[in-house]
């Protein structure tokens, strides 16, 4: 029995160091320059300051709301698509879904730039159909919303197709049996059957939409500026490391609270929580 | 990406060509030769960092040639903002023997004590090739009473310039005032840095870039947040490239040699030193304290400033250089570009010189408040509504599982 937990310990010490280094380490960095000021003296006053950006919290926590329930309608009826068709398709499908992850995040988002661009793609085809003006894509909130659905889609998409996949077709076999309507085999069987995937999907599409930087730069004009420019012009331009902690560790919590209360909802079952 | 293929291209190019060229100079003459074979670098190391494309790798490919002379070998590396590569260098961890920041990069290095004085002794080409007539002024001024000249050789010299579309914008703008003119609404180019961004809004009001007053910070921002209103402009670095030349965008500002660039591939581009003044800047060669090689990193400067390798940096680079050796060759191919070699009489510029901290944290403090000011107030409700039906899902769903399963159980 000892000599298994030693082992155990044995097989565990790499990760283990592994996330000491760079996910405890760090942590308690971004915990200590949150509580200083740039002396390194103990200080309240980047936390005081955070009430300045309460809007820009407000913003980004919405703009990561609707992408992910973009997201999410989005990928379910494909996921639920995607596990009752045949073999060859599926493989062929879940390739196509994983396909643009290989290409660099950056590339994707960039070239949706000359896509949604005055004179890029769309645009064109517009002009082709008729239409004099220009149509503006780009810069607008709409353009970030997509950036944000179009990379993160395949993190709501794998976790729902798992467990859609793993499901019991009998289940929905009996309860079609007794009598239940598609509608409430959807509602009764199928939807609380697929929580933890649900849940484990917003949790990858909704964290990243919420601190993204990049995007709202490129697809925003930098005209829309969320949370995670803040952060980044601290660190890059304004060398507040102090306050970019702060407002980095408020982001953190704010994100844990709203996972918590997801999980709160989604796991009072006996369904294992696939959260963080 | 055009430039990166062509220097891949170039590359290979290279490795194909240039080995016999090597063989016998064709570059240098024999003196310089045996300058740089005198030194005694062999098999020293030199580690240099500088701005990304900032040194010719295609004709001449300065570093290589350097190693040849010399040598010595050379870990060259990038950085994309002054404020990353102080970053680095302040960390420690990493020691550089050539760093090639801005103006006011250089004076912040130097008041933090991490620049080594230069020994000129070893860069005899300072004397002979840096116009320091037309250049000098730029490294007059004294940080902690020592002249940042003592520290920094000018390698590049530019100012910021308006630059427009002539398809849209039939008169040439003589004042930034254009950029806050309403016909213009969503095809204007702003910065998308505050300090550049502020300079804008502070030359149209008369102010110094320098200013630490809150006050004037107040007025420049306010100006900007305005410009927001009335033109809402997009706040942009390199992907001004792609949306000037595609015509997509009338009005932007970017810095004079990448004006150049831009026209190359629109010919309808054309360029503007507004009246109230532009951003001048300079980029120079410094010698970090953690040096492990000064003496080498000196004889780079030094071979920078030959002739024949500035010539091909500036050929490459775009901007101004400080070398008379360039222009009186003839053979600079932007000796005439009146936007890179502006009249000095006809323009008003403005130098950036470091900041006090607190004034930077104020500057970004408000900068983000100008961007941070999401007009369409639509987005907010939309938003809350999103929330708020989400929310309300989510209490249902709950409260009806609740109800299900106490009548379950009873």
């Amino acid at each position: 029995m000892k000599q298994s937990s030693f082992l155990k310990k044995i097989i565990n010490a790499p990760y283990m160091l592994w996330s000491v280094l760079f996910t405890v380490a760090p942590l308690i960095m971004v915990i200590y320059y949150a509580f200083t000021n740039a002396d390194g003296a103990f200080s309240l006053d980047n936390i005081k300051q955070i009430g300045d950006y309460a809007s820009t919290f407000i913003l980004s926590m919405g703009y990561g709301a609707v992408a992910t329930v973009i997201c999410l309608l989005l990928a379910y009826p494909f996921a639920y698509f995607l596990a009752h068709c045949g073999v060859s398709f599926k493989r062929m499908s879940v390739m196509l879904v994983m396909l643009p992850m290989w290409m660099s995040f950056l590339i994707r988002t960039y070239s949706w730039m000359t896509i949604l661009g005055d004179s890029g793609v769309v645009n064109n085809f517009l002009f082709l159909l008729g239409k004099k003006e220009p149509l503006p894509l780009l810069n607008t909130p709409g353009a970030v919303i997509l950036g944000m659905v179009y990379n993160f889609l395949p993190y709501m998409i794998l976790p729902l197709y798992t467990v859609m996949d793993k499901m019991d077709n009998s289940l929905v076999e009996a309860a079609q049996d007794l009598g239940s309507s598609k509608l409430n085999t959807l509602r009764r069987v199928i939807l609380p059957l697929s929580v933890p995937g649900i849940a484990s999907g917003v949790t990858m599409v909704f964290v990243p939409s919420v601190s993204t930087f990049y995007i709202t730069q490129k697809l925003g004009g930098g005209q829309i500026n969320l949370i995670g420019d803040v952060i980044e012009g601290q660190f890059q331009t304004a060398y507040n490391y102090n306050l970019g902690a702060a407002l980095s560790l408020v982001l953190m919590v704010l994100i844990l609270i709203c996972l918590g209360v997801l999980n709160y909802f989604t796991d009072s079952e006996d369904n294992g929580g696939v959260l963080i | 990406m055009k430039k990166l293929f062509s220097v891949f291209l170039s590359l290979f190019l290279m490795a194909a060509m240039c080995l016999p060229a090597f063989c016998e100079d064709e570059v240098f003459s024999d003196e310089t030769v045996a300058y740089y074979k005198s030194l005694g670098l062999e098999g020293t190391t030199l580690n240099v960092y500088n701005w990304g494309e900032y040194i010719d790798d295609e004709d001449l490919d300065v570093v290589s040639q350097f190693e040849r002379l010399t040598g010595c070998n050379i870990n060259y590396t990038t950085f994309e903002s002054n404020e990353n590569m102080y970053s680095k260098l302040s960390g420690g961890g990493v020691s550089y023997d050539i760093v090639i920041p801005s103006d006011y990069m250089v004076e912040k290095l130097m008041n933090d004590g991490m620049l080594e004085k230069l020994d000129f002794g070893n860069i005899p080409n300072y004397e002979k090739y840096f116009d320091a007539e037309d250049y000098g002024y730029l490294v007059s001024d004294e940080v902690n009473g020592e002249k940042v000249s003592e520290y920094a050789v000018i390698y590049n010299v530019g100012t910021t310039i308006l630059i427009y579309n002539t398809k849209y914008v039939k008169e040439k703008p003589d004042s930034w005032s254009v950029l806050w003119d309403e016909q213009y609404k969503g095809k204007v180019l702003m910065f998308n840095n505050p300090r550049d961004a502020f300079a804008i809004a502070q030359a149209y009001l008369g102010q110094d870039f320098n200013t630490t007053d809150p006050a004037d910070w107040d007025k420049a921002a306010e100006l900007l947040r305005q410009q927001r209103e009335k033109v809402s402009p997009s706040y942009v670095m390199d992907e001004i490239f792609n949306k000037m030349e595609s015509g997509d965008y009338y009005l932007g500002v970017y810095y004079a040699g990448d004006y150049e660039l831009m026209k190359e591939n629109n010919d309808d581009l054309d360029f503007a030193f507004p009246k109230e003044g532009v951003n001048t800047f300079y980029d120079a060669m410094c010698i970090p304290t953690s040096t492990q090689n000064k003496k080498g990193a000196e004889a780079f400067i030094n071979f920078m400033l030959e002739p024949e390798v500035a010539l091909a940096n500036a050929e490459y680079i775009y901007y101004a250089t400080a070398n008379k050796a360039v222009i009186d060759s003839g053979e600079f191919s932007l000796a005439d570009s009146e936007a890179v070699y502006p009249d000095p009489d006809s323009i008003t510029v403005q130098q950036f010189h470091n900041l006090p901290n607190d004034t930077l944290q104020y500057m970004n403090t408000l900068w983000m408040k100008v961007k941070g000011e999401n007009n369409a107030q639509g987005i907010y409700i939309t938003f809350f509504a999103v929330l708020a039906v989400i929310v309300l899902i989510i209490v249902l769903t709950v409260l009806h599982k609740r109800k299900m399963k106490k009548y379950y159980n009873v």
